[in-house]
């Protein structure tokens, strides 16, 4: 599996290398040619503000959202979630628009709350170490939507269908579990394709 | 100070402090001195601002004593803009820097551009939930800093003066130092801790990682495109830009090249093209021309 990190800002090399621990082959994407032939795409953790209008001014929303729309395995986290989700609180635009969700930005406070805390994620791990770092929560998910954790009724990682998103930071410890579901997703995605 | 506030909840682990800066990795953190300022660099793209009082050119330009920004400043910054806000605290100074925390700053940078506080003692950062970034101009600095709980590295450079040498220097002797270190024989490491004054289970990490344990940024006179891609081809995790911006000819358009520079840091044709038509850059001042009084990089130790 060839699956590209989105490269314009954040915790690019933290993703490649759970990547490859998951055993997929990872690199990194900075312009609309590197989306060539890859098995899906990781929209690591930064700045949304930042990654979102890198994303415009390098051509990339559009054929990302494309990619999307037609089954293209997707996984984001922290920014990421919120480029991915439909709904964004407190704000009239969205960005990639793929995930039938409302997300809150910086909804657990500044950086003084940022935590850790163990998760247990539906299917994938009971005691999953997640990092959260002026996080968001997903507020709002529609039927489609298979919700894997929540801490009380604040969803933290969701999954629809082909997309995953994430409100904390899998990157940052050195558990792969769920870069290794995320690269099965991509397997299976490409299963269906050449069935 | 990591403290559990639920079951099995926890605020400020290292993790959650040094992770912060690694979300603002290859992006550019911009000094800013009023909420206008800050909303310019959060549409450029800067992926966290700085509030200060004055940018270091000015802080030049006045003399006196520098102290932490009037919290109504950091207050209306905070207020204006979505992404992540700094500060800044003297060196030593641990009650500005607990106010900062109290006002729910997201990082503070404890900073020779501000006059110490103090001459023998850095803040120790290990006891706040909020994270710090220090300078530093060589390993042996850089890993005192992280002894003491900093969370992020910056080169000291040379603040407020629109000249990249001194950042250049800091950076290339600092990963020089990582190769060296790397390289060495186990034995080896007690006696170049001793020599470099770093802890010696840090340079243990640095030998056998091959980097430092935080993100490194560049700071201290970046004023173009260029020479954020510079420091970014020199191993700089990203870029902080202070004087380099609000002191140019035409601010918005220096942000947001400075930001694509900082991506793209190889791409020269789209570097070439960022920077026409961008007016001028900060007035820059010689490193020789200033007094050993004027260097804030020997500021801390």
């Amino acid at each position: 599996m060839k699956i590209g990190v989105l490269a314009l800002q954040g915790a690019v090399r933290e993703h490649v290398r759970m990547l490859e621990q998951a055993g997929a082959e990872a690199v990194t994407v900075k312009r609309k040619q590197d989306l060539e032939d890859l098995d899906g795409l990781v929209i690591p953790g930064g700045e949304s503000t930042t990654i979102s209008k890198l994303m415009h001014k390098y051509d990339l929303m559009e054929p990302i959202r494309e990619l999307g729309k037609s089954g293209f395995p997707i996984f984001g986290t922290c920014a990421g979630l919120i480029l991915l989700a439909e709904r964004i609180e407190e704000s009239d635009v969205s960005h990639l628009g793929l995930m039938d969700i409302t997300v809150r930005r910086n909804a657990f406070g500044r950086q003084r709350e940022s935590f850790e805390a163990r998760l247990n994620v539906k299917g994938v791990a009971e005691d999953f170490e997640a990092v959260f770092i002026r996080a968001p929560y997903i507020s709002e998910a529609g039927e489609g939507v298979d919700v894997l954790s929540a801490i009380g009724d604040r969803m933290v990682i969701v999954q629809q269908g082909h997309l995953l998103g994430a409100a904390f930071h899998p990157e940052l410890t050195e558990d792969p579990r769920l870069h290794a579901h995320f690269v099965e997703m991509a397997k299976q995605a490409r299963q269906a394709q050449t069935v | 100070m990591s403290k559990e506030v639920l079951n099995g909840v926890t605020t400020g682990t290292d993790r959650v402090k040094r992770g912060m800066a690694e979300m603002q990795k290859g992006g550019v953190i911009m000094d800013v001195v009023n909420a206008e300022q800050a909303k310019v660099a959060e549409e450029a793209g800067a992926v966290a601002v700085m509030a200060l009082e004055r940018v270091p050119a000015d802080i030049r330009a006045a003399g006196g004593v520098a102290r932490m920004a009037d919290p109504t400043v950091v207050e209306e910054v905070m207020n204006a803009v979505s992404i992540p806000v700094m500060a800044k605290a003297r060196i030593g100074h641990f009650v500005e820097a607990r106010l900062l925390e109290a006002m729910g700053v997201d990082y503070i940078d404890e900073s020779e551009v501000l006059t110490p506080a103090d001459d023998l003692f850095h803040i120790d950062k290990s006891q706040f939930t909020v994270p710090f970034v220090c300078g530093a101009r060589d390993l042996g600095e850089a890993l005192r800093r992280i002894g003491e709980g900093a969370s992020m590295i910056r080169t000291k450079g040379e603040p407020g003066t629109g000249n990249i040498v001194e950042a250049v220097r800091h950076m290339r002797k600092m990963q020089s130092q990582i190769r060296q270190v790397q390289s060495m024989s186990r034995d080896e490491l007690m006696a170049e801790a001793k020599k470099i004054g770093a802890p010696y289970e840090l340079l243990l990490q640095v030998h056998e990682t091959g980097k430092l344990p935080v993100v490194n940024f560049a700071a201290g006179g970046v004023a173009t495109p260029a020479d954020a891609a510079l420091m970014m081809q020199l191993g700089a995790d990203g870029v902080f830009v202070g004087s380099g911006i609000f002191k140019s000819e035409n601010p918005a358009k220096f942000a947001k090249a400075i930001v694509e520079a900082t991506t793209h840091y190889e791409d020269y044709e789209l570097i070439a093209e960022l920077s026409k038509g961008l007016g001028g850059a900060m007035p820059g001042i010689e490193i020789s021309n200033l007094t050993p009084a004027d260097r804030m990089q020997e500021r801390g130790w």
